[in-house]
C-alpha cells in the first residue's frame, strides 16, 4: 500500500514541477516590462533599466527559473513589487483569511448537505427528493456572485442586519457570524450542491444494492440497516467529494472575495495577475498548486483507509 | 372441511392460494403471475421451475414480502404457518425475516455488504433475533461456519466478502439463513453463476444441512436436473401460470402437459448424438409480458391444440396421485411424437489434414515479478470439419485460449498454424483471407451485436469486409442468404439488436460469423446464455450448418451435456492445461483423468441411472498465479497416489484409439477403480427419474 | 381424439425459429425519447425558459423600449416606474432594456464554447479511451492535475495573459472544457470497448478509426448529450464569471455579468441595477440545468 502513495506522491511532485515551469513561462508573457509598470510612463530609459537590473529581470530566463524556484522551495519568496512587503507574508495572510472563511463554511454546510442528501434518496422518486435535488442542482450552477450579490441586497442592504464588505473577524464568536455569514453563504451554497448531490447518489446505489436486500431480508431493523449498511458503503464516494471540496476552498475563492472585498488568498491571485505583480503571482499560485495536491493526495489516503475493497488489494 | 384437513391446513409451512401479481411501469399494468397456488409442507422441498420471464423470482419475492415498488398483488394469499404474509406489518415482517424465514439468492458476492467483515454479518443475525451479546453472537457465528463446512473459521470470521470465493461466499449466505432454524427457506437460483464442481457441494451441503435443520425449502431454478435432484415435488410455471404439479420424480418421468414435455426433450441426453438425432426445440416463443391471452396461455406453441383449448383457460385439473395439470387434453401427453424435426443429418466426414495446429502456447499477463499464467504449454491439433468441444471452469484458459487463437489476445510463447501458415499475433495484421476462414460467435448475444446497428447493417458490413465480389447487388444477395441460412425472416432485417430475443440475436451473430464461409469457428458458450429451449434450437442450427458448410468448430463450453451432444472430440482443461483429450464418447467412459471425472459427476442430471456415484472434489480451484507444483491437479484429486503427484509432472497416458490424459496412474490401474465406482451409483436423488420411462 | 389432425393444424415454424418479438419501440427509439423528454415536468420547464431567452438573443432589437446604449443623464439612478419598468443604471440606461440585451453575449459566447469543449473532448476522450496504453496514462494524468486546480484561477491566468475579448473568452473556456468532456467520454468508451461487439467488429477487420466512430460512438451518445447540456451551463456561469471579473467582454456591453460588476458600487442606492440581471441570469442558468436534469432523467430509464 505504501508503494501505492509513494508512485503518487511522486507523481504529484513531477505535476508540481510542471506547473511551475509553465507558470513562470506564462508570467513572463504577461505583456509589459516590469521596471515599465512600476516607474510609469514618464520616467527614463536608464531608470527602468536600472530598475530592472535591480529587481533581477534582465538576466536570461533559465537563471531567472532557477533563481526563482529554488528560493520558492527554499521559502525565499521575494517581495512584491506592488505592495513592497515580503510575499511569503502576504500569501500566507491571505491563506490564512481565506482559510477562515472557508472553514466556516464547510463546518455549517456539511452536515446538512449529508443529511438533506440521505434524506432526499431515502425518499425517492417523492416530491421532498426532487425538491432537494432540484434546490441542490440549482444552487451549484448559480456564480457565486450572483448568489452573492442577491443575499448582499436583502440583508446588508435592504434589512441592514449585516455588512456589505466583510474583513476578517477578531476573536470574539459572534462577530465571526457578523462578518462571514454573508459570504459564506454562496460558498455554502456551491458546497451543498455537490455534497448533497453525491450524498444522494452514494445512498440510492446503496439502497438498489443486493446487500441491502439481504440486510433487509434477514429481519434486521430499520436504523441498522440505513446506519451499518446503507450508509456506510455510500458515504464512502462522500468524503471524497469533501475532500475536494476543501481544495476548493483554497484559491476558488475568488468571486466571492472580490464581492465582499475580503481579503483572501483567491483575489490576490487575482490583483496580482491585473497587476502584473510577478513574485507575488507566481508564488501564490504555486502555493495554490501545492496545496491542491497535498490535499488530493489526503483525500485518496483516506478514501483507501475507508474501503476495504481497495485497502486489501493496493 | 374434515377436521383432519384443518389440522393440516395449519401444519402446511407455506401456502400460496391464488397468487395474482402485476407490474406498473409508466401507468400501464403487464400481468406476471397469474392464479398461481401452490403448498409447502414442513420438511418438504418444494422446486420450482421455468424458464427466464415465467415470473418465479417474483413468487420468490412476494414469498418475502420484497417485491418492487411498482408490483401489485392482484390477488391472492399468502399463507405462511396459518398466518396471512400480504397483509403483516412492518413489525411482524422483521420478526419473521432471518428469523422463521430467510432466503438465499444468486450472485452472493453483490449479496453481502463490501464493508462489513463476514463474521459480523452472521453475528448480526444472532444479536437481533436471539438478544445476544456480541461476543455471544460470534461464537454462535463461528460454529455456524463449522456447520457450513467452512474450514480455519477463526481465520474467515475476520474476512471481508470479497476476499472469499463464490463458493465460500454462497456457504456464508446459507450459515446467515439457516442461523436460526428457520422454518422455510427460499433459494432463488443459488448455484446459478457457480462453476459446476463448486455447484455440486453447495447442493451435497443443502442435501446435508436438510437433515440437521428440518426446514421448508422452496427451491426455485431453471434447471431441471437440479430440481430433480433436490425437490421432492415440483411446479413448472409458464408466462406466470403454474401449468403443472406434482412429485418430482412422477413428474419427469411421465410428464402431463405439453410444455413439461417439450422442456424434458430439448435437453441433450446421454448417448443422444448429432448425426443421428436432432434436438427437439419448442416451437414458437414465449408470449409478450402483460399480454391478455385468452383461453390457454401455451396454446400458441401447443401440439395437441385444439379449438377449446384457445377458448377456455383450462384449471388445474387432477392428472393422477397428487398431481394437478393445466392441460384439457393431459391424458394424451404421454403420447406425442417427438417433433416434425426428426431424421439424420447426412454424416459429415472429418477431413484429414490439420486445420488448426497450436504448439506449445503459453500466455501469461502481468510483469516478471508477478506473473499470471492463464494459459501453459498447451499443444492441440484441430481438423478440417471436426467439432473439438473445449470444457472447464473458470481459470482454465479456455476463453483466453478463443482469444488467443482469432488474435484478441496476443501470445507469449508458442506458435499456432492454421492451414499450415503461421497465424500473426494480433487480429490487426491478419489478412483478409484469413478473416473469412477464421471467425468467433461470442457468449453474451446483448453486448455480442451493437445495439445501434440494425441487423441489415450488422449483415451487410461483415458481408462487405469478407466477401470476394464487392458489388452491392451480390452483397445484398449474400446479406439475404444469410439471413435465410439461420431462419432470420425478412422483417427482422430492420430491426435493431433490442427488439430481438435472445435466440434471434444469436442467430445474427452466428450469420455475421459465416459470412465469409469460414473453415473454423470459434464458438465461446453461444448457449449458455440462452433458456433451454432455445438453447436447442441453436444447438440444432449449428449442427445444420457444420454438415452443410463443412465448418471446423472449437466449441466451449461448460455445459458438459451439450458438448458431448455436438462434438467429435473433447479436451477437457483444467487451470491452464488439457488435461484430457480424446473421441467425445471416450473421454466421457473410464479410464479419464480424474477431474474428468469428478466433473461427470457432478453435473446434475434428470437421468439417473447414468450418474457415477458421487466424487467431491475439496478446495477451491487455486490460484492461477501461483499453481501447484507436480501435477496441477493434486490439491484437489481425489484419485490422488502419493508425493510423485506433488513433484513430478504427470506424463500422457494412452488409452487407445487417441484417447490421451495426464495422470500417473495409467490406464489399466485407473479404469477398474473409476468403473467401480460407477456401479456403486447412488439413487440419482428425490425426483430423479429412471431411464426406462423416456 | 385425432392427435395427428390437431397436430397438422399445429404452429407454424416448426422447425423451431420463433416468431419476432418486435416492439415498436425498438425501432422509434428517438420518438420515444422525445415523447418521454416532452413528458418530463423538469425538462418542459428547464426548456422553457431556455427557448425564452434564445429567442430574446435573438430578436431583443424588436422587443426593447429603449436603446440599451442609450444615456440620459436626467434620469440616473431612478427606481423602477412606469417608464422605465426596471429603472435607470448610473448612466440613465434603462435597466430593462439592457437586461433583455444581455442575454445575447452570453448566449453567443457560451454555445460556442460549449461546442469548442465538446468537439475536443470528444476527440480526446474516443482515442485515449480506445487505445489506451502510455499516450493514454500520460494524457489523463495531465488532465487530472490540471482539473485539480480551481478552474477560475486558470480562467484568470490565461485571461489576463491574452486580454479580454470575446473571442478570448470563447477559447478559454472551450480549451479548459475539453479535458473534462474528455474524462466523461473516455470512461463511457472504457466500458463500450470491453463489449463484445467491439470484438467482432475487430475480428472483421474494420479499421480501429471506423470501430472508433461508427461502432463505439453512437452508442456512448447518451453520456455525451447530458454531458453536453451540464457544460452549456457551465460555460454561461464561467463567462458571466470572467466579465465579472472584468477579464471578460468589456464595456458598454449590456453583459449580466459586467453590469454587475460596475453596478456594484451603487448596490445600496440603486439595487435594482443589479438585482434585475443576477435574477436574469439566475434563471437561464437554472433553466439549462433543468434541461439537464430533465434529460440525465430520462436517459437513465
Amino acid at each position: 500500500m505504501w508503494k501505492f502513495f509513494a508512485k503518487r506522491a511522486g507523481l504529484a511532485v513531477v505535476t508540481l514541477l510542471c506547473v511551475s515551469v509553465i507558470l513562470f513561462a506564462v508570467a513572463q508573457v504577461l505583456p509589459g516590462d516590469v521596471g515599465r509598470a512600476i516607474l510609469g510612463p514618464w520616467a527614463t530609459e536608464t531608470q527602468v533599466r536600472a530598475l530592472d537590473h535591480q529587481l533581477g529581470v534582465d538576466r536570461p530566463l533559465y537563471e531567472r527559473y532557477w533563481t526563482w524556484f529554488s528560493g520558492f522551495v527554499r521559502g525565499e519568496w521575494g517581495t512584491s513589487y506592488l505592495l513592497n512587503r515580503p510575499v511569503a507574508q502576504i500569501t500566507f495572510d491571505r491563506l490564512r483569511n481565506s482559510l477562515v472563511l472557508g472553514g466556516f463554511a464547510l463546518c455549517l454546510i456539511v452536515p446538512i448537505s449529508i443529511g438533506l442528501g440521505v434524506l432526499a434518496a431515502l425518499n425517492y422518486g417523492k416530491w421532498l427528493d426532487r425538491c432537494i435535488a432540484i434546490v441542490g442542482l440549482s444552487l451549484i450552477a448559480l456564480p457565486e456572485f450572483v448568489t452573492g450579490i442577491i443575499v448582499l441586497a436583502v440583508f446588508a442592504v435592504a434589512l441592514g442586519w449585516l455588512p456589505v464588505s466583510s474583513h476578517v473577524p477578531g476573536l470574539n464568536p459572534l462577530d465571526w457570524f457578523r462578518q462571514l455569514l454573508l459570504p459564506s453563504i454562496p460558498l455554502m451554497f456551491v458546497l451543498f450542491g455537490y455534497i448533497s448531490r453525491m450524498a444522494r447518489a452514494g445512498t440510492v446505489e446503496s439502497l438498489r444494492s443486493n446487500y441491502v436486500r439481504t440486510a433487509i431480508l434477514k429481519g434486521l431493523p430499520r436504523g441498522t440497516v440505513i446506519w451499518t449498511h446503507v450508509l456506510r458503503n455510500s458515504l464512502l464516494p462522500t468524503i471524497t467529494v469533501i475532500s475536494v471540496q476543501t481544495g476548493y476552498l483554497v484559491g476558488g475563492l475568488v468571486v466571492t472575495e472580490t464581492l465582499f472585498s475580503y481579503p483572501g488568498i483567491g483575489k490576490l491571485v487575482l490583483d496580482s495577475a491585473i497587476g502584473h505583480d510577478l513574485p507575488v503571482l507566481q508564488a501564490t499560485v504555486l502555493l495554490v498548486a501545492v496545496l491542491y495536491m497535498i490535499l488530493a493526495l489526503a483525500a485518496d489516503v483516506l478514501y483507501t483507509l475507508l474501503n476495504p475493497r481497495v485497502r486489501l488489494s493496493a | 372441511m374434515t377436521g383432519a384437513d384443518s389440522s393440516l391446513a395449519d401444519r402446511r409451512a407455506l401456502q400460496v392460494e391464488g397468487l395474482s401479481v402485476s407490474y406498473l411501469r409508466r401507468g400501464k399494468a403487464s400481468r406476471v403471475l397469474s392464479d398461481v397456488s401452490f403448498d409447502v409442507l414442513p420438511g418438504e422441498a418444494y422446486g420450482l421451475v421455468g424458464e427466464s420471464g415465467c415470473g418465479k423470482t417474483t413468487v420468490a419475492m412476494a414469498v418475502m414480502r420484497y417485491l418492487a415498488p411498482n408490483a401489485r398483488v392482484d390477488a391472492g394469499r399468502i399463507l405462511f404457518q396459518g398466518s396471512d404474509l400480504l397483509s403483516a406489518g412492518e413489525g411482524q415482517l422483521r420478526e419473521l425475516r432471518g428469523n422463521r424465514m430467510a432466503m438465499v439468492y444468486q450472485d452472493p458476492g453483490s449479496a453481502l455488504n463490501p464493508s462489513l467483515t463476514v463474521g459480523r454479518q452472521i453475528a448480526e443475525v444472532y444479536r437481533f433475533h436471539r438478544a445476544m451479546a456480541w461476543n455471544e453472537a460470534r461464537d454462535a457465528a463461528m460454529a455456524m461456519l463449522d456447520t457450513v463446512q467452512i474450514p480455519d473459521a477463526t481465520r474467515i470470521m475476520g474476512r471481508y466478502p470479497h476476499e472469499l470465493s463464490g463458493g465460500q461466499q454462497q456457504r456464508i449466505m446459507f450459515a446467515m439463513a439457516l442461523a436460526t432454524d428457520p422454518d422455510l427457506l427460499v433459494l432463488d437460483e443459488p448455484t446459478t453463476g457457480l462453476d459446476t464442481t463448486v455447484e455440486a457441494e453447495v447442493l451435497d451441503l443443502v442435501s446435508r444441512l436438510r437433515t440437521k435443520f428440518n426446514a421448508s425449502i422452496l427451491f426455485i431454478s431453471h434447471n431441471l436436473g437440479i430440481v430433480a435432484r433436490m425437490c421432492e415435488r415440483v411446479g413448472v410455471l409458464y408466462a406466470g401460470r403454474l401449468i403443472e404439479e406434482g412429485p418430482s420424480r412422477d413428474l419427469f418421468a411421465g410428464p402431463r402437459h405439453p410444455y413439461t414435455l417439450g422442456l424434458l426433450r430439448c435437453v441433450p441426453r446421454a448417448g443422444m448424438r448429432k448425426d443421428v438425432h436432432r434436438l427437439d426445440p419448442i416451437a414458437g416463443s414465449l408470449p409478450p409480458l402483460g399480454l391478455d391471452i385468452t383461453g390457454c396461455v401455451y396454446a400458441a406453441r401447443c401440439q395437441i391444440v385444439r379449438p377449446r383449448c384457445t377458448q377456455e383457460d383450462p384449471p388445474g385439473l387432477p392428472a393422477g396421485e397428487r398431481r394437478t395439470s393445466r392441460c384439457f387434453y393431459h391424458g394424451e401427453v404421454p403420447d406425442i411424437p417427438a417433433g416434425a424435426e426428426t431424421g439424420e443429418r447426412s454424416p459429415h466426414r472429418r477431413g484429414d489434414s490439420a486445420l488448426l495446429e497450436i504448439d506449445h502456447l503459453r500466455k501469461a499477463y502481468g510483469a516478471r515479478g508477478y506473473q499470471v499464467t492463464a494459459v501453459a504449454d498447451l499443444s492441440i491439433e484441430l481438423k478440417a470439419g471436426e467439432v473439438l468441444g473445449l470444457v472447464g471452469e473458470s481459470g482454465s484458459g479456455k476463453s483466453t485460449l478463443a482469444k488467443c487463437i482469432v488474435g484478441l489476445l496476443e501470445v507469449t510463447e508458442g506458435t499456432i498454424l492454421f492451414d499450415g501458415d503461421r497465424l500473426a499475433r494480433a487480429a490487426d495484421w491478419r489478412n483478409t483471407a484469413l478473416r473469412r476462414k477464421l471467425q468467433m460467435v461470442f457468449q453474451n448475444p446483448d453486448t455480442a451485436l451493437n445495439p445501434s446497428h440494425s441487423v441489415r447493417r450488422i449483415l451487410r458490413r461483415a458481408a462487405r469486409l469478407l466477401a470476394r465480389d464487392g458489388s452491392s447487388g451480390e452483397i445484398e444477395r449474400r446479406v439475404a442468404s444469410l439471413a435465410a441460412s439461420v431462419r432470420l425472416r425478412p422483417q427482422h432485417l430492420d430491426l435493431k439488436p433490442s427488439a430481438l430475443s435472445g435466440g434471434l440475436k444469436q442467430r445474427v451473430a452466428i450469420a455475421r460469423a459465416f459470412a465469409g464461409a469460414p473453415a473454423l469457428v470459434l464458438c465461446d458458450e453461444p448457449t449458455s446464455a440462452l433458456d433451454v429451449s432455445v438453447q436447442a434450437a441453436i444447438l440444432n442450427l449449428l449442427a445444420d450448418l457444420q454438415a452443410k458448410e463443412r465448418v471446423a468448430y472449437l466449441f466451449i463450453s461448460h455445459d458438459l451435456g451439450v458438448v458431448r451432444y455436438l462434438s467429435d472430440r473433447i479436451a477437457v482443461m483444467y487451470l491452464g492445461q488439457v488435461v484430457d483429450i480424446g473421441d467425445a464418447e471416450a473421454v466421457f467412459n473410464p479410464p479419464h483423468h480424474p477431474y474428468t471425472e469428478a466433473l461427470l459427476s457432478a453435473m446434475p442430471s434428470i437421468d439417473a441411472g447414468q450418474r457415477p456415484a458421487r466424487i467431491r472434489l475439496t478446495g477451491s480451484i487455486p490460484n492461477p498465479a501461483n499453481p501447484p507444483a507436480g501435477c496441477r491437479f493434486h490439491t484437489r484429486c481425489p484419485r490422488l497416489l502419493g508425493e510423485i503427484c506433488r513433484v513430478t509432472e504427470p506424463p500422457w497416458q494412452q488409452d487407445g484409439s487417441g484417447h490421451l490424459y495426464r495422470c500417473h496412474i495409467p490406464p489399466g490401474d485407473l479404469r477398474p477403480i473409476q468403473a467401480g465406482a460407477k456401479t456403486g451409483r447412488d439413487d440419482g436423488g428425490p425426483g430423479a427419474a429412471s431411464p426406462q420411462a423416456q | 381424439m385425432d392427435a395427428k389432425g390437431a397436430q397438422a393444424s399445429g404452429p407454424a415454424g416448426a422447425d423451431g425459429s420463433e416468431a419476432e418479438d418486435a416492439s415498436a419501440a425498438g425501432r422509434r427509439r428517438l420518438r420515444v425519447l422525445l415523447i418521454a423528454l416532452l413528458q418530463s415536468r423538469t425538462f418542459v420547464v428547464g426548456a422553457a425558459i431556455l427557448a425564452f431567452w434564445v429567442l430574446d438573443a435573438l430578436f431583443w432589437p424588436l422587443v426593447v423600449p429603449q436603446d440599451p446604449e442609450a444615456m440620459i443623464p436626467e434620469v440616473t439612478l431612478r427606481a423602477p416606474s412606469l417608464a422605465h419598468w426596471f429603472g435607470t443604471d448610473d448612466l440613465g440606461r434603462d435597466v430593462f432594456s439592457r437586461t433583455l440585451a444581455g442575454a445575447a453575449s452570453t448566449l453567443t459566447v457560451a454555445p460556442a464554447a460549449t461546442a469548442l469543449g465538446v468537439i475536443g473532448g470528444i476527440l480526446i476522450g474516443l482515442f485515449t479511451g480506445y487505445y489506451r496504453g502510455i499516450a493514454d496514462d500520460v494524457i489523463m494524468r495531465i488532465v487530472d492535475s490540471l482539473l485539480a486546480f480551481p478552474l477560475i484561477i486558470i480562467a484568470v491566468l490565461v485571461m489576463s495573459i491574452l486580454g479580454p475579448s470575446l473571442v478570448n473568452v470563447i477559447l478559454v473556456i472551450g480549451i479548459v472544457f475539453a479535458p473534462i468532456v474528455a474524462r466523461t467520454v473516455r470512461a463511457a468508451v472504457l466500458v463500450e470497448r470491453e463489449r463484445e461487439y467491439v470484438a467482432a467488429a475487430k475480428l472483421l477487420g474494420n479499421s480501429n478509426l471506423y470501430i472508433m466512430f461508427a461502432e463505439i460512438l453512437p452508442n456512448i451518445g447518451g453520456p455525451i448529450a447530458v454531458e453536453i447540456t451540464i457544460r452549456l451551463g457551465y460555460a454561461i456561469f464561467t463567462s458571466a464569471t470572467l466579465s465579472f471579473l472584468a477579464l471578460g467582454i468589456q464595456q458598454p456591453s449590456p453583459d449580466w455579468g459586467l453590469t454587475i460588476s460596475i453596478g456594484r458600487a451603487f448596490l445600496q442606492i440603486a439595487p435594482w441595477e443589479v438585482l434585475f440581471p443576477a435574477a436574469a441570469l439566475a434563471t437561464l442558468i437554472v433553466g439549462v440545468n433543468l434541461v439537464a436534469d430533465g434529460l440525465r432523467q430520462v436517459l437513465e430509464e
